[in-house]
């Protein structure tokens, strides 16, 4: 995701003098290209998050279109406050790119774990925010994001769907029906989804067909697909690999409840939460929390079961 | 406008304000009004009329708190009425107690949780510099705000890229929220600090406008930083070092003996 990412950085770079991007110290190689060819709109601040949202603020405040990039919670957890009062309040157009979502960078232990930024950055106001599913997804995503008002949150993982070719699988900054089944329906976020859909596949077998929706933008969250869905009868999966706590499934929970929308049974997937002590790859640390394809499968199996 | 008379406006203003909105901090907003007197009475370049012109200078109290004095200051030049002064901190206001640029005119920056104010100063500055704008940006800290280590990134940030259209002020007045800024983190030797993460320093007295005027008005091609010696609660006998009235709220004989001790004075 981090290519699609940096392709639609380049062009917006090119086309748009007034767009600007610092960086926290982090993504070495990444920016090569740019700090060569446009050495005026790219700012390495230093290991720094809480200037570098505070410089953002003033740039944007002088009509800068600001990118921050950073890896895991660095430009979100570490610099809060910032966000909130400086970058939020003052509803400025600063793009806030974390790399590294969930347990992307998974060995490198908890404190690279970016497992509650949803939650957290979710209960911000004037905020946009985007989990893509793809390379293309996210590039699209980024392009758009200097012209979506206010602050915009990009979350990129490492595990993306790379079956999928160009522009085969966007979901152009909104949601997207990826499979029409009947009787269930999951709502997954990010890279995790090919992880669900390798689930369908496995309930397939137990001749289990749910529909696949994926979200993209998570806040303000596509109500008008979670109603419909809902409406169906249909029972309802969501899917993250972040803490249940405040996260996705709760931003879908909140939608049922706003609209008063009849449902049959919800069940969230994600972490339970609890810290990831153990150590091990994105996969690895997915399976312990349930939350790999056999586990979605035996969580889905299960609840279905439970209810039938 | 002569900022002496300007300095004693917002002071009586500044009492008023505490006193009617039933707030707090008003040690750290006497603290300055020398400063911001000196500042929009002679320093920025800014037109009441035309608030968000773009060759204005930029000025952002980083201590939010002392929001009664910026408030107080805008009012007194023209920005919007002194009748708005009245209902500071009261149900319905614009003028909250830590200051806000919604609806506010001539505030260019919301602040209140501190060491927030430099880092974004250092980003306009910044965008200026890449406009080869002619605009100064100015901004205010505490000193016991200099305990938030966001500050000491953005010298490093300012000091790195030259940005010489940026001016810090120390509101030096020795005292944070509980006690002296000596017994909570020594802050000295302040200026040898100051200087190593190459800052021009200087220090003045922060009452004394000439002084004030003429170290406001030195170039440099190193970002400015400029450590104000100040008495907390400055004006009024009994609020002047005393730390009790960044929360007192001046009511019934205090408030009488403050205005009347401000009124007194000699310009």
């Amino acid at each position: 995701m981090r290519d699609g990412f940096v392709t639609a950085l380049k062009k917006l770079l090119h086309s748009d003098k007034n767009v600007i991007i610092l960086t926290g110290d982090l993504g070495f190689g990444i920016f090569d290209e740019i700090i060569v060819d446009y050495p005026e709109q790219f700012i390495n601040v230093g290991i720094s998050e809480q200037n570098m949202i505070g410089l953002a603020a003033g740039l944007a405040l002088e009509n800068k279109k600001v990118f921050v990039y950073s890896i895991g919670n660095f430009p979100t957890l570490r610099c809060l406050e910032q966000i909130r009062n400086d970058a939020c309040y003052h509803d400025l157009n600063i793009n806030i790119v974390s790399m590294g979502i969930g347990f992307s960078y998974g060995a490198l232990g908890n404190s690279h774990h970016a497992t509650e930024d949803l939650a957290i950055m979710r209960s911000l106001p004037n905020i946009t925010i985007f989990s893509p599913i793809s390379n293309f997804d996210a590039e699209y995503i980024t392009t758009h994001a200097v012209k979506t008002p206010g602050v915009v949150y990009i979350r990129l993982d490492k595990s993306y769907l790379k079956k999928y070719k160009g522009n085969e699988l966007c979901s152009f900054g909104n949601s997207l029906r990826i499979i029409n089944g009947s009787k269930v329906t999951i709502f997954s976020i990010g890279g995790i989804l090919e992880e669900v859909l390798s689930a369908v596949n496995l309930l397939s077998n137990k001749n289990i067909n749910p529909t696949v929706i994926a979200f993209t933008k998570i806040k303000p969250i596509d109500e008008k697909i979670v109603i419909e869905e809902a409406k169906k009868g249909n029972f309802i999966v969501t899917v993250e690999e972040g803490n249940l706590c405040g996260g996705f499934g709760s931003a879908v929970l909140e939608v049922l409840e706003k609209n008063n929308a009849s449902f049959k049974r919800v069940l969230r997937l994600g972490i339970k939460d609890k810290f990831i002590s153990e150590v091990g790859s994105q996969e690895y640390l997915r399976d312990i929390c349930g939350l790999s394809a056999k586990g979605i499968e035996f969580s889905i199996s299960n609840f279905l079961q439970g209810i039938n | 406008m002569n900022s002496l008379k300007l300095a004693k406006k917002i002071r009586i203003n500044c009492i008023k304000m505490v006193n009617l909105g039933k707030s707090s901090h008003i040690g750290s907003a006497l603290s300055i009004v020398d400063i911001l007197s000196v500042l929009y009475g002679g320093i920025l370049n800014f037109d009441p009329k035309k608030p968000l012109n773009e060759e204005r200078d930029r000025f952002i109290l980083s201590k939010g708190h002392a929001g009664v004095a910026v408030y107080a200051t805008l009012a007194e030049v023209g920005f919007f009425s002194t009748e708005v002064l009245k209902t500071h901190c009261q149900n319905g206001s614009k003028l909250s107690g830590h200051v806000s640029h919604k609806d506010v005119p001539g505030v260019e920056f919301s602040t209140g949780s501190l060491g927030h104010g430099l880092p974004v100063a250092c980003g306009i500055a910044m965008a200026g510099k890449i406009a080869e704008s002619s605009f100064n940006v100015y901004v205010l800290l505490g000193d016991g705000e200099l305990d938030e280590g966001s500050n000491w990134e953005a010298m490093m940030f300012a000091s790195h890229h030259k940005l010489n259209n940026l001016t810090v002020i120390i509101d030096r007045n020795n005292l944070q929220s509980i006690t002296t800024t000596d017994k909570t983190l020594n802050l000295e030797p302040l200026e040898a600090k100051l200087m190593s993460f190459g800052m021009d320093v200087s220090v003045v007295d922060g009452h004394d406008h000439i002084e004030l005027y003429e170290s406001l008005k030195t170039k440099s091609e190193k970002p400015k930083l400029i450590i104000a010696n100040t008495t907390k609660g400055k004006g009024v006998s009994f609020m002047e070092n005393s730390v009790d009235w960044h929360y007192k709220t001046p009511l019934g004989v205090y408030f009488d003996r403050a205005i009347q001790e401000i009124n007194e004075s000699s310009l």
